[in-house]
């Protein structure tokens, strides 16, 4: 009996993971298609950015850190003038709140983990909570 | 005690060998084999006189054929300041040291009546050449003008002179298209464009009055988007510039443009300016294929609808390409077709992506009487290294700064890698 439930569990379990990893590829195909369309034409096709114009997506703190970060900066664009890996980046960011919750969770899952990158995925209840802060009393 | 005047003495005669001799540059010897990988009209030689200098901008060379050049430098950079004196040591042609002082980035140089002349992204400083063309007070330059708008984009002050005592700085607009949130679709334009009052044209103040402001400028020339190539044509006695056109046609209006015509158009200008010169960002953009202004899309354009209000652009070139150098060529190396032209350093491009990228050369345009005659060339290619660039970023070097030598070679910089490349006429 304790062994049946053992497995059960763990069937439950890989079936779990197994759902996410699924999930997760999804998001990475869907995220693709709106980099494509919205994210490529400035931060080019192999995520690279332009030097000194737009910053790239590659090995930085920006997309690997703080998930709340990159989705406040997709969500409101980005203008102020600040050093990323001590280089300056002139062209302002639009801001992208006119697309939704799942396709920022799956173009920033995409390029999380793309470009020779690797992070976990971006979800859209994350969004989300960066989208519609929560006001303090 | 003597010893801490020891060391003290020690320290300061460091101090004063570096500041003398300079830091080492590690230029590869005999690189003029194959042209220094640039391709040129048949009779012309290249070398690199000088590599690894980091972002090397604009460069300006003295009646005395002193080389010095504009770092738009960062924490991470090998020099920590923003003019180097290239030299020489051995007169082999490859520059063996540099000297570098001026504590401030940017973009712009240039040589003028016993002065060199240099711009921050705010500021214009000047310092005194003496009779050998060397600076003298490395350290004390003159504040020309101080105080001028860099917000973010375009922030790159271009200069240049006349021979009249007047200096010209480009005062990039901060914005893409003068839209009330930049680069986002949707968001509307302003009309009249705000912009325009302090930035997207040029200025003029005196070469030599100390902590000039806007209030003593006047605004030359108005509705440039952004110029970083600008140069006086003594043929003419008048001011040229290259305008960088707008980007994002393709993302801001999908239904209009699609991604080829998007990375062809709009043109990159170039117009010959004088006092009063309104060449129309944000209003319009110039179509080369057309030859026609047309109405900016945020302005109500369609694509087609088309003006002749404003001042139209003496040559137009394909979309995106980004001018950063321009030179009128006065040298009597070259041969005859070359005197009185343009050359203009093509930075190359970004904004044509998903299309492939161009530019990364250095173009010629034959002059006669003051105007272009005959069609643009490329004279140099072969910067980037490799056929197809896709992103930016795989160009191994990319074309910004022109300067002709007192012999007429011509050096161009490569803000990339921070190569100097001469170019001269063999005639071989």
């Amino acid at each position: 009996m304790k062994n049946i439930f053992l497995a059960t569990i763990s069937c439950l379990i890989m079936i779990c993971v197994f759902a996410q990893t699924t999930n997760v590829k999804e998001s990475i195909v869907r995220g693709k298609k709106v980099y494509d369309k919205v994210c490529l034409s400035c931060h080019m096709a192999d995520g690279g950015g332009v030097p000194k114009m737009n910053p790239p997506l590659i090995q930085t703190d920006y997309v690997l850190g703080d998930k709340k970060k990159i989705i406040y900066i997709v969500l409101h664009g980005m203008s102020e003038r600040v050093p990323i890996e001590d280089e300056y980046y002139s062209n302002n960011m639009a801001p992208h709140a006119d697309l939704n919750d799942q396709q920022i969770a799956d173009v920033l899952t995409y390029v999380r983990n793309n470009f020779g990158n690797k992070a976990d995925a971006v979800t859209v209840a994350e969004v989300k909570a960066v989208r519609n802060p929560i006001k303090k009393k | 005690m003597k010893k801490i005047i020891f060391l003290l003495f020690a320290g300061m005669s460091i101090g004063l060998t570096k500041a003398n001799v300079g830091d080492p540059i590690k230029t590869k010897k005999n690189n003029s084999a194959d042209n220094a990988g640039l391709t040129l009209p048949s009779g012309f030689v290249a070398t690199k006189i000088a590599d690894g200098l980091g972002s090397t901008r604009h460069i300006a060379i003295s009646p005395k054929g002193k080389i010095y050049t504009k770092i738009n430098y960062n924490k991470r950079s090998k020099y920590q300041n923003g003019i180097l004196l290239l030299k020489d040591l051995n007169g082999d042609g490859i520059y063996d040291t540099a000297f570098a002082f001026g504590n401030f980035s940017g973009t712009g140089i240039c040589i003028r009546n016993g002065y060199l002349y240099a711009s921050s992204d705010e500021e214009v400083f000047r310092f005194k050449l003496d009779e050998n063309d060397q600076v003298i007070n490395p350290n004390q330059p003159e504040k020309i003008i101080t105080g001028l708008i860099s917000r973010h984009e375009h922030e790159a002050k271009a200069i240049t002179l006349d021979y009249a005592g007047n200096i010209y700085v480009n005062i990039g607009a901060y914005s893409n298209a003068c839209q009330v949130e930049d680069r986002k679709k949707g968001s509307p334009s302003m009309n009249p464009c705000p912009i325009l009052d302090s930035a997207g044209g040029i200025w003029k103040f005196k070469a030599d009055k100390l902590n000039q402001t806007y209030s003593d400028g006047v605004r030359y020339a108005t509705g440039l988007r952004n110029v970083v190539g600008l140069d006086w044509n003594t043929a003419t006695n008048s001011l040229f510039v290259m305008q960088h056109g707008r980007d994002q046609l393709h993302d801001l209006f999908p239904e209009l443009y699609d991604t080829k015509q998007s990375a062809e158009l709009p043109a990159e200008t170039m117009y010959e300016l004088h006092q009063g010169s309104n060449c129309g960002w944000p209003y319009i953009y110039y179509d080369h294929l057309v030859n026609k202004e047309i109405i900016a899309p945020e302005y109500g354009g369609d694509g087609k609808k088309s003006t002749t209000q404003y001042q139209a652009p003496v040559i137009a070139f394909p979309g995106h390409l980004a001018p950063n150098g321009l030179l009128f060529y006065t040298g009597n190396q070259f041969p005859e077709k070359y005197k009185n032209g343009a050359f203009i350093a093509f930075h190359g491009s970004w904004n044509r992506a998903p299309e492939p990228q161009e530019g990364y050369y250095v173009v010629f345009v034959p002059f006669k009487n003051g105007k272009p005659n005959g069609p643009w060339e490329v004279f140099a290619k072969g910067f980037a290294g490799k056929d197809l660039i896709e992103s930016t970023r795989q160009a191994d070097h990319r074309p910004c700064g022109l300067a002709q030598g007192p012999d007429g070679s011509l050096y161009v910089t490569d803000d990339s890698k921070g190569t100097i490349y001469k170019i001269s006429y063999s005639g071989k």
